[in-house]
């Protein structure tokens, strides 16, 4: 098989040019994924850039995305194949005042024509190069699980009336997971693991800028390290970095040129989705900074 | 593939003793896995060591909470090896990845430069020091560190001591908390207008990182010099740490805790998408007839699909009654929090906590989001002493009979949770009998190992006669183990 990027730094450069910056992790499993054959599970906190980089990476390839959205029941039909019911009985009736047999018919009626294909098996009959991506797969109940392995580890989907359809070409395959449940040891010994965090401050830094092309330099910079410090409180949830580009542009578009207390605490909840982690937040962020350590608790 | 060439086969079993240590660690790597990692590593440029450590992780290491255990792991055997890092001289058996020099050039420069400063006297360095942390110089930062542990860890070949001591020696050699003082009013002192509490927060926090960067590197001065002394396998086995599901409650340091608080929020969440999937499945409510006859038309008449009401299970109240004096504290303090959290999967959840006294504090946890700021409250406002504030199991389980007993139904499940190390008190035990004679369930939860229970004034055999059933729950996997079970 040809393989699509040279070595991790390659991968890193192509990303960049579609505007999704990576760190060594991200590139160094993607082009493990792509020389190995394996399909990755991207881990991570909501909004760091899990379903961004399956469209980037589809991107730089030229590929098509297949996106196949799980939610729990889903099933057979919706993830993998079906055949159409109704047509096939019109061809049956169809077929009533004809003189052909039995086996005629049912051999032509679990034809490919009656088949409708559902994203998994449309990635691996795809001609073209596509890239597969199934997304939050923690949302599906442990049993449909299962429906993936086949296609994880061979590329191929057994269908009983036809037989198994292999895969033309090796898809890229990413799957995510917002770890709301633990995925089967299944699942996870047939895929690479990424975890995406919070990038670190430089990172972040160019996200922003790349993503506001317009901010200053010196406004993305203040914005990270308060993001930064925000990231550092105990609260329910953190900012992504999607809320740190919108905040950057709430920002920009507020016309302001640095960034005062008053003017980050008007805006936290741009940052914050939570009432309580907005009252924490404004409270540390105009705290004194001699007394930020809170109680320890009691023992007796 | 082929792992077997002679030319790999020292790396091969480099690779085999690193798994081994990783499932010593408690990491569950299967064969399969073992396999992807050997054909991963052929594919990636053997000195790119970054590229390499990605590599084994993606293969090997499959959830996250395991990351900072394979990360200790991969230093200990591939960190980075040379003569500079031998203590005595002594032979070095490995040249798998080289010294920094070759991978790193302007580290090296940097590095030589502070090997020169061997004569420097301490306020020299402690300047340099300084200065690099000012500036965020990483190179210099990197320098210092070895120097730093050089000059005071006084590291000695062969000498039985942890690495923990070699830190705290140098550390407190540094001052580091000083110096970070230090840097935080040389830059009120040099900014043009004083500074906002604001800006004051991003300065402290940008030092802080620096100053943690500048320990990391310490830290992991200090390991390569071990190793290079003790060889890997010896090193590996002393720096062995828990994974965060597996920390012992009772005996968690304050990284620990730390770490355990983290992984508490996203454990709750877990737990009641759970439950909430637990309830909704595999339970079927009664026979719906109306629903059954009107789908049997289809059929000429026959019920052949039978249809069955929304299953409707109740949900079961819940009574904590926690010891929160200072042995049990942090397991109490778990344990509310992880209940609270999920409440949502309960009609109803009441505390109480005891030391020798008992008092509701259901209070603090209702209409507040932030739990842990309740559970502050617990620790700081609950009126729990009554005596002399050691724990008097018998006397509390008396008086929540006395003021509470009355309100138990048989919808209520209590958990209790302590060590029943009552102080040799009189045991009072006929009030849990008379509670289990109310209540659904009644369970006990023990944060001590099994192996010390009854020993000493424990007594919570006593109590353990009249509950349903006793648990262990000395760390979080069996804390979540037991809730979810929980009914």
């Amino acid at each position: 098989m040809d393989s699509r990027f040279d070595s991790p730094d390659a991968v890193r450069s192509r990303l960049r040019e579609v505007d999704y910056l990576s760190d060594d992790a991200i590139a160094g499993v993607v082009f493990l994924a792509d020389r190995l054959g394996k399909p990755i599970l991207v881990e991570g906190p909501a909004g760091t850039g899990k379903t961004q980089l399956a469209k980037s990476v589809a991107e730089i390839l030229g590929a098509r995305l297949i996106r196949l959205q799980c939610y729990e029941g889903l099933d057979e039909s919706k993830a993998l194949y079906e055949w159409n019911y109704k047509k096939q009985l019109l061809r049956i009736q169809a077929e009533r005042n004809n003189e052909s047999t039995w086996e005629d018919i049912e051999t032509d009626i679990f034809s490919d024509e009656f088949l409708l294909t559902r994203p998994l098996l449309e990635a691996i009959r795809s001609d073209d190069p596509v890239v597969l991506l199934i997304d939050e797969v923690d949302r599906v109940e442990i049993e449909t699980e299962a429906l993936l392995l086949e296609i994880l580890s061979d590329y191929q989907v057994s269908i009983p009336e036809l037989g198994t359809i292999t895969a033309k070409q090796i898809p890229m395959v990413f799957l995510t997971s917002n770890n709301t449940r633990e995925l089967s040891e299944a699942l996870k010994r047939r895929c690479l693991f990424l975890h995406i965090d919070y990038p670190d401050m430089e990172r972040e830094k160019e996200i922003v800028l790349t993503r506001v092309p317009e901010i200053t330099d010196n406004l993305a910079d203040q914005v990270t390290r308060i993001v930064r410090s925000i990231r550092q409180m105990e609260l329910k949830k953190s900012p992504s970095v999607s809320e740190t580009i919108d905040w950057a542009r709430t920002l920009l578009m507020l016309g302001v040129e640095s960034i005062t207390e008053a003017d980050a605490i008007d805006t936290l909840n741009i940052l914050l989705k939570y009432q309580s982690d907005i009252t924490r937040a404004t409270k540390e962020l105009s705290a004194d900074t001699t007394q930020r350590r809170p109680g320890v608790p009691r023992t007796s | 593939m082929t792992i077997a060439e002679p030319s790999q086969s020292s790396m091969l079993d480099l690779l085999t003793g690193f798994i081994v240590e990783l499932r010593a660690a408690g990491l569950p790597v299967s064969l399969s896995e073992n396999l992807d990692a050997m054909n991963a590593i052929t594919h990636i440029p053997i000195e790119d060591r970054n590229a390499f450590k990605y590599a084994l992780a993606a293969t090997l290491v499959k959830n996250n909470a395991h990351w900072r255990a394979f990360e200790t792991v991969f230093e200990v055997y591939f960190s980075l090896r040379g003569p500079a890092y031998s203590l005595g001289g002594g032979d070095e058996p490995l040249d798998l990845a080289d010294d920094d020099t070759a991978a790193n050039p302007e580290a090296a420069g940097a590095g030589s430069g502070g090997g020169g400063g061997e004569a420097l006297t301490p306020e020299q360095m402690a300047e340099m020091l300084f200065k690099a942390l000012q500036q965020g110089d990483d190179a210099m930062l990197r320098a210092l560190a070895r120097q730093a542990v050089t000059r005071y860890a006084g590291m000695e070949p062969g000498r039985p001591v942890g690495g923990t001591y070699y830190l705290y020696r140098t550390l407190r050699n540094l001052d580091l908390d000083n110096v970070l003082e230090k840097l935080m009013s040389e830059a009120k002192d040099q900014a043009p207008a004083p500074l906002t509490p604001l800006e004051e927060r991003l300065e402290q926090d940008e030092f802080q990182s620096r100053v943690d960067k500048l320990k990391q590197e310490i830290e992991s001065e200090i390991r390569r010099r071990l190793v290079a002394d003790r060889g890997v396998e010896a090193m590996a086995k002393t720096l062995r740490k828990p994974l965060p599901e597996d920390v012992d409650f009772m005996h968690a340091s304050r990284d620990e805790l730390m770490g355990l608080r983290k992984a508490i929020y996203p454990l709750t969440r877990k737990l009641a998408v759970r439950l909430a999937r637990k309830r909704r499945h595999g339970r079927k409510g009664p026979l719906d007839f109306r629903n059954t006859v009107r789908h049997s038309l289809s059929y000429g008449g026959v019920p052949a699909d039978p249809k069955f009401r929304y299953p409707r299970p109740a949900k079961p109240e819940i009574f904590v009654i926690a010891d929160i004096s200072g042995s049990v504290a942090a397991f109490a303090r778990f344990t509310l929090q992880l209940v609270h959290a999920i409440s949502g999967q309960f009609s109803r959840v009441r505390s109480f906590v005891f030391i020798d006294g008992i008092d509701e504090v259901t209070r603090f946890f209702e209409g507040v989001e932030d739990i842990s700021h309740a559970i502050h409250r617990v620790n700081t406002e609950a009126d729990v002493v009554w005596v002399d504030g050691h724990s008097d199991y018998g006397h509390a389980f008396e008086v929540f009979w006395e003021k509470y007993g009355r309100e138990i139904s048989p919808k209520t499940t209590v958990l209790i949770l302590g060590d029943a190390r009552n102080n040799y008190h009189s045991s009072q035990a006929w009030v849990i009998k008379e509670i289990r004679k109310k209540a659904r369930h009644v369970y006990w939860l023990n944060p001590e190992p099994k192996a010390y229970w009854d020993t000493g004034d424990s007594i919570v055999g006593e109590y353990g006669a009249h509950c349903d059933g006793t648990y262990e729950c000395r760390n979080l996997r069996q804390l979540e183990k037991f809730v979810e079970v929980l009914e």
